[in-house]
């Protein structure tokens, strides 16, 4: 037996199971033309919760590229101050801090393929849906019973069939959505704690010599500046005396 | 013959093409015997393009069942597993 038999079985399989509830044909309509309406429901929340993983990922992606510019600055700074260990430390950051950006790229891509597909399914399970409601009034109105059950199973295969298949897209994006949070929340913490580093360099450390140096930079420029400030007063001042 | 191609929809399509359709089918199936994941994702894919260019797409609102069903051409080999497992990847509603 090929995949597509195996396929086909799971899928009747699944139906047969979801509308094998009711003896009354009516019913059996009903209860069917329900289930459709809150599958109809979770594709929905479906594509949120897809789109609300994707906007999680994209506001990462903005923290992580403005960390960028910091990084290279704290680079620059350390260098000047003849300090390569740390310029190197500051640049593997960045480093780390690029490939996340592009792992992201990458989740972003597939979260948004998810919400495509998802919308395709959700599109087609609502047109077949409003073709079941119809059907099933004019099955209920215009066939005896035993005429209506098998009127009724074809309606309810044709339509199943698309449960089933937006059942499992559900499933899918569900699960891939899960993934990109767990991983979205690790990013989180690397960046809320304000250390991209790797796991082997001591975070805590670098960060008070980097800070050290870019305190000390900043001391050095207010300096300059007072200097500045006072050789320009003192000039002045003669200036004033001389008048 | 009516055609369903998971994710994709329906479509109807011709003898001949279902002919190639069963052959791919049947070398899908030894793929993923042999859990090749590569071979499995080619045929797959290959059924997937076969059916959306030789066949006819069915109206969504059409409720007619399908003659085969070609499941996802994306799915891990995993998946793809728990699909064919009796637990399945189709969750109840």
């Amino acid at each position: 037996m090929g995949l597509m038999s195996r396929t086909s079985a799971i899928v009747r399989a699944w139906y047969s199971k979801l509308l094998d509830r009711a003896e009354d044909p009516a019913v059996t309509l009903d209860y069917s033309y329900e289930r459709q309406l809150e599958l109809l429901q979770n594709v929905k929340k479906g594509i949120a919760d897809v789109v609300t993983a994707k906007k999680r990922l994209e506001l990462q992606t903005k923290k992580l590229e403005t960390e960028l510019p910091k990084l290279d600055e704290q680079a620059r700074q350390a260098l000047a101050a003849n300090r390569e260990d740390l310029a190197r430390a500051a640049l593997e950051r960045k480093a780390f801090a690029q490939q996340q950006l592009q792992s992201l790229d990458q989740q972003i891509d597939d979260l948004a393929a998810q919400q495509e597909k998802l919308t395709d399914s959700e599109k087609r399970l609502s047109a077949k849906v409003e073709a079941f409601r119809t059907e099933k009034e004019t099955i209920k109105a215009q066939y005896s019973a035993a005429e209506a059950q098998v009127k009724i199973g074809e309606a309810a295969t044709g339509i199943g069939e698309e449960m089933a298949d937006t059942g499992l897209a559900i499933q899918r994006a569900q699960d891939k959505t899960e993934q990109m949070q767990a991983r979205a929340a690790a990013v989180d913490e690397l960046v809320e704690s304000g250390t991209l580093e790797d796991h082997t360099s001591s975070g805590t450390q670098l960060d008070r010599e980097l800070a050290q140096i870019s305190a000390q930079s900043q001391v050095d420029a207010d300096l300059e500046r007072l200097k500045g400030e006072l050789s320009g007063g003192t000039q002045k001042e003669l200036e004033k005396e001389s008048k | 013959m009516i055609v369903r191609v998971m994710g994709e929809g329906q479509f109807r399509l011709g003898e001949e093409a279902v002919g190639r359709l069963n052959e791919l089918d049947e070398r899908a199936q030894e793929a993923l015997d042999r859990d090749d994941e590569g071979e499995l994702d080619r045929y797959l894919d290959e059924m997937t393009a076969l059916v959306r260019r030789d066949g006819e797409r069915l109206p969504e609102d059409d409720l007619s069942p399908s003659d085969a069903i070609v499941p996802p051409s994306d799915m891990t080999l995993a998946e793809t597993k728990m699909f064919f497992s009796d637990q399945g990847l189709i969750p109840d509603v």
